[in-house]
């Protein structure tokens, strides 16, 4: 037990105060989605759900026997990474958190969130293309150069490349498949051929770490997470994938609709 | 309209196939050489590094295509247009096309891993990219032979 706390106190951040942290946001959410927006439709209870489940993956991601073990085993590494950069973002932006704070503020300062989401520089970042090279370049800046290690020895880098990695993954989602406001909105067909491109170039990196361990992580280890990361990412981008096509079939028949109501 | 709408659902049927077809072949790689025989391996040493590329593109883009290809296939039966025997031309045709791409390009020339180690290939690349060769034409002689839309005309009555 001293012993996890002595590498948690190396981390820069005490476990509790991010428990602590994680279980606001909870209740923040809970009391805006259910008294915020009176005058509003009820929240629908799936998002309750996916929100603790996105707050866990965090959770389990950076406190407690995983996280602990992420910083001496590969594979541990590898399943926090894709709870905090692949699961957790996908579970948050399936629960609306950002239709839930426009609808819970006040009028004028939910206009001044609109127009900041209409700005030219939240369009760039959420261009697919920016934010697939964002999320994959960050990865493989991680895995193949020596950043690997050096963020296992320095704290702010340690936080910044978690806050990255969370960052970004969330950014990739929400530039696939649309759920909050998203003024800058892409066709499918470009949106679907970054993701194949991301989940190719995924797999690649996860072969590639398979083949060449990071920075001192033994060849066994490498070897399983580079496995980890593979099936990990299938997995995620499939449910991804799935909603892409979904919302795709739903706007096909509005489409048809439009038509006929056009040539009636 | 009729005409120009038939033409585009034809295309529709083809694709959806095609797709669903190439997704389905990587779909059985993966679950019965990969994971249940344990023939194929998650890495051969002498994969060259294109082969890796081409590896990682198939994959995702067979993940993707057997989704995309079930959805086109769902809109095709919401609007009464799903034609079975294209479809399934088009299956065979996108199944033999992937399946000789990754028995010749990718195993052979990409050395990527090979069928089954330990044993004499040859047999098994034959079998392998013979199946892939009937596949592909088998689905040809359907494709080409649902080229017309009055199949589908006939179907839709």
């Amino acid at each position: 037990m001293n012993h996890s706390h002595i590498v948690h106190s190396q981390d820069g951040y005490s476990p509790w105060i991010l428990l602590t942290g994680l279980f606001l946001m909870l209740l923040i959410y809970c009391y805006a989605a259910i008294f915020g927006g009176s005058s509003h439709k009820k929240w629908p209870k799936y998002r309750y759900v996916t929100w603790f489940l996105g707050l866990t993956c965090i959770a389990i991601a950076l406190v407690g026997p995983i996280a602990h073990s992420s910083h001496i085993n590969f594979v541990s590494h590898m399943y926090a990474h894709l709870l905090l950069g692949m699961f957790a973002p996908l579970f948050i932006a399936l629960s609306f958190p950002l239709t839930l704070l426009l609808r819970t503020i006040k009028v004028q300062h939910a206009r001044f969130i609109s127009r900041l989401l209409k700005s030219e520089i939240v369009g760039f970042l959420s261009n697919p293309i920016i934010a697939s090279l964002l999320n994959f370049g960050g990865l493989w800046t991680l895995y193949t150069t020596n950043l690997y290690s050096l963020m296992h020895q320095h704290t702010l880098l340690h936080l910044f490349v978690h806050i990255h990695i969370f960052l970004a993954g969330y950014l990739f989602t929400i530039s696939i498949i649309y759920f909050d406001p998203t003024p800058h909105r892409h066709h499918f067909p470009f949106r679907s051929i970054c993701m194949i491109l991301f989940l190719a170039g995924h797999d690649i990196l996860s072969k590639y770490i398979f083949i060449h361990p990071p920075n001192f992580v033994p060849a066994e280890q490498s070897q399983v997470g580079g496995k980890v990361m593979y099936y990990g990412g299938d997995l995620v981008d499939l449910i991804i994938i799935f909603i892409l096509c979904l919302q795709w079939y739903k706007t096909a028949n509005q489409r048809v609709l439009l038509i006929k109501g056009q040539s009636n | 309209m009729k005409i120009e709408n038939t033409s585009k659902f034809r295309k529709q049927n083809f694709w959806s196939g095609v797709l669903f077809g190439l997704g389905m072949v990587a779909f059985i790689d993966e679950t019965a050489f990969h994971q249940l025989l344990h023939w194929h391996h998650f890495y051969d040493k002498s994969t060259t590094s294109i082969g890796l590329i081409s590896d990682g593109l198939f994959h995702a883009f067979s993940w993707f295509s057997t989704i995309w290809s079930l959805f086109l296939l769902a809109d095709l039966r919401r609007k009464k247009a799903f034609w079975l025997k294209r479809w399934i031309g088009g299956l065979f045709l996108g199944a033999g096309l992937f399946q000789l791409y990754d028995g010749t390009v990718q195993h052979k020339f990409m050395k990527l891993h090979q069928i089954r180690y330990h044993v004499d290939i040859l047999p098994y690349d034959l079998t392998w990219n013979i199946t892939a060769l009937i596949m592909v034409i088998f689905g040809l002689v359907i494709v080409l032979r649902t080229r017309k839309s009055e199949g589908m005309i006939k179907n839709e009555s």
